[in-house]
């Protein structure tokens, strides 16, 4: 399979298969940037990409703290940002982003725009769009990784 | 004698400070505040950065406004986590160097458990066990308290925190940040049965809380009603339609807990317990013999006099770890295996 691809997911439970799926396929140090305006699932996503990496910790948004850190069998650290609150590089600079970059486990990253300059190379990137005629539906498409 | 306790708080955005004489807080100075008093200028949202150059200013006008002289101090607490660990280290960093070089005693203490002991700032005793529902922008926990080291978590939430749910939808209707506020003040003069948005219900999880459904609903409620042109939204109905579905979930799952554990206390705590809907509704069960807790409204947002006020409370009951060690950002989790007994 290509290493880009697009697809819809139908409700939330095919929004967290399709993290399952990501999961299975990541090795250690992948970093991986969710694109997706406010409700498109983004936190969802991550939700299933973590329950992929046996995270036993409750996955919820970390937007107020701007960073979740979890603990997986598999990767050791998993760091979920969101990087909504922050509005220049150099705030996301100034609150460590780029040591976390260097670690060996997993990171991902809500609201990366701001951090695009940042961001490794081979950065994972999926964008999610909310569907204009259902309000379960998304439009996933996932650059940089096959499944 | 009294115990006068010395307290920072930098576990996320707010650099605070503290002085408490026993149980009473006798100053408490937030950053934010602070600086927006003194210089009327702007405060970056994050802060973290700011820790490190507005902590000694912040410090010496704890102990100015207390009349308290550094070396009148006989315990020193600091928050540990969770938060964010740049800005948690700053903090805890300096409380330990303050507790070293004057050989008292530290305590590195759990930031939300100060959150829910907040609401009782000021008393010598606490009464066990209260049910704790801890609400804010980053937290939305409902806790079986049972004394000051048993816990239980019955619920979390699965998504966002009910502040955040407020601070986004307010977005999404044009308000500023941070918007939950703007909604209550909105939500006052609104028709809370405008709109019937959804309350959200976890299978096989009947304390659990989830608020993006109730997000992603207000979004295609706005695109479908009014996908153009929104000079005309009915602000003060949608405020109040959302406020009474976040308020309702939080009120209807925290007294179900209550109810089950046959529980008559209840603490409400955190950010959102500053919100009037939030308030009004939990008090409406005074009548059923509940005996209902806020934290005044300054202690209700991050401060460091509930850092203060926990450790000072564990620090008189002799429970509790006076000892120096380092920051942890996953306390909540590592708390939620060992600590509370989930």
């Amino acid at each position: 399979m290509a290493r880009d691809f697009a697809l819809t997911t139908k409700n939330e439970s095919e929004t967290i298969d399709l993290g399952l799926k990501i999961a299975s396929s990541l090795k250690s140090g992948d970093v991986i940037a969710l694109y997706g305006d406010l409700g498109s699932g983004k936190t969802r996503l991550a939700k299933g990409i973590c329950l992929g990496l046996d995270v036993k910790q409750m996955v919820n948004s970390p937007t107020f703290i701007i960073v979740n850190e979890y603990n997986s069998a598999k990767f050791h650290n998993i760091y979920h940002f969101d990087l909504y609150r922050l509005k220049s590089e150099d705030e996301i600079l100034a609150m460590g982003f780029e040591d976390y970059m260097k670690n060996r486990g997993i990171v991902l990253i809500e609201w990366p725009e701001h951090a695009e300059r940042l961001l490794p190379e081979g950065t994972i990137k999926i964008h999610i769009s909310h569907s204009v005629e259902n309000e379960n539906e998304r439009w996933i498409r996932v650059e940089g990784i096959a499944l | 004698m009294s115990t006068i306790t010395f307290a920072i708080e930098s576990s996320c955005d707010e650099t605070s400070a503290a002085v408490l004489r026993n149980g009473a807080v006798i100053s408490n100075i937030v950053s934010s505040q602070y600086f927006h008093k003194e210089y009327g200028g702007i405060v970056p949202e994050l802060a973290s950065r700011a820790h490190i150059q507005v902590i000694d200013e912040i410090v010496t006008r704890a102990f100015k406004d207390a009349g308290i002289d550094k070396d009148e101090v006989s315990l020193m607490a600091a928050s540990q986590g969770p938060g964010l660990i740049g800005s948690l280290l700053v903090g805890y960093n300096y409380a330990k160097g303050f507790a070293l070089s004057r050989d008292i005693p530290f305590m590195g203490i759990d930031h939300i458990e100060s959150h829910l002991f907040s609401c009782f700032i000021g008393q010598e005793e606490i009464n066990f066990p209260f049910i704790a529902l801890v609400v804010s922008g980053g937290h939305t926990i409902l806790f079986l308290v049972e004394s000051y080291l048993s816990y239980k978590i019955l619920g979390n939430t699965h998504d966002d925190a009910a502040g955040e749910a407020f601070d986004k939808v307010a977005k999404m209707l044009g308000l500023e940040y941070p918007g939950g506020p703007l909604i209550d003040k909105l939500a006052s003069t609104g028709n809370p049965q405008f709109h019937k948005f959804p309350k959200s219900i976890i299978k096989g999880s009947p304390y659990d809380f989830s608020f993006s459904g109730i997000k992603t609903s207000v979004l295609y409620f706005l695109k479908n009603n009014y996908p153009v042109d929104k000079t005309n939204l009915p602000l003060n109905d949608i405020a109040a339609s959302f406020q009474s579905a976040v308020t309702g979930s939080l009120i209807d799952k925290t007294i179900r807990a209550a109810k089950d554990h046959n529980i008559k206390t209840i603490a409400v705590s955190g950010g959102v317990s500053a919100n009037s809907g939030l308030r009004n509704g939990f008090l409406k069960y005074e009548k059923e013999g509940y005996s209902i807790y806020f934290p005044e409204k300054i202690y209700s947002t991050d401060n460091a006099a509930m850092i203060g006020y926990n450790a000072y409370l564990k620090f008189k009951a002799s429970v509790g770890n006076a000892a120096i060690n380092n920051v942890n950002p996953l306390l909540s989790s590592a708390y939620a295996r060992f600590k509370y007994q989930q």
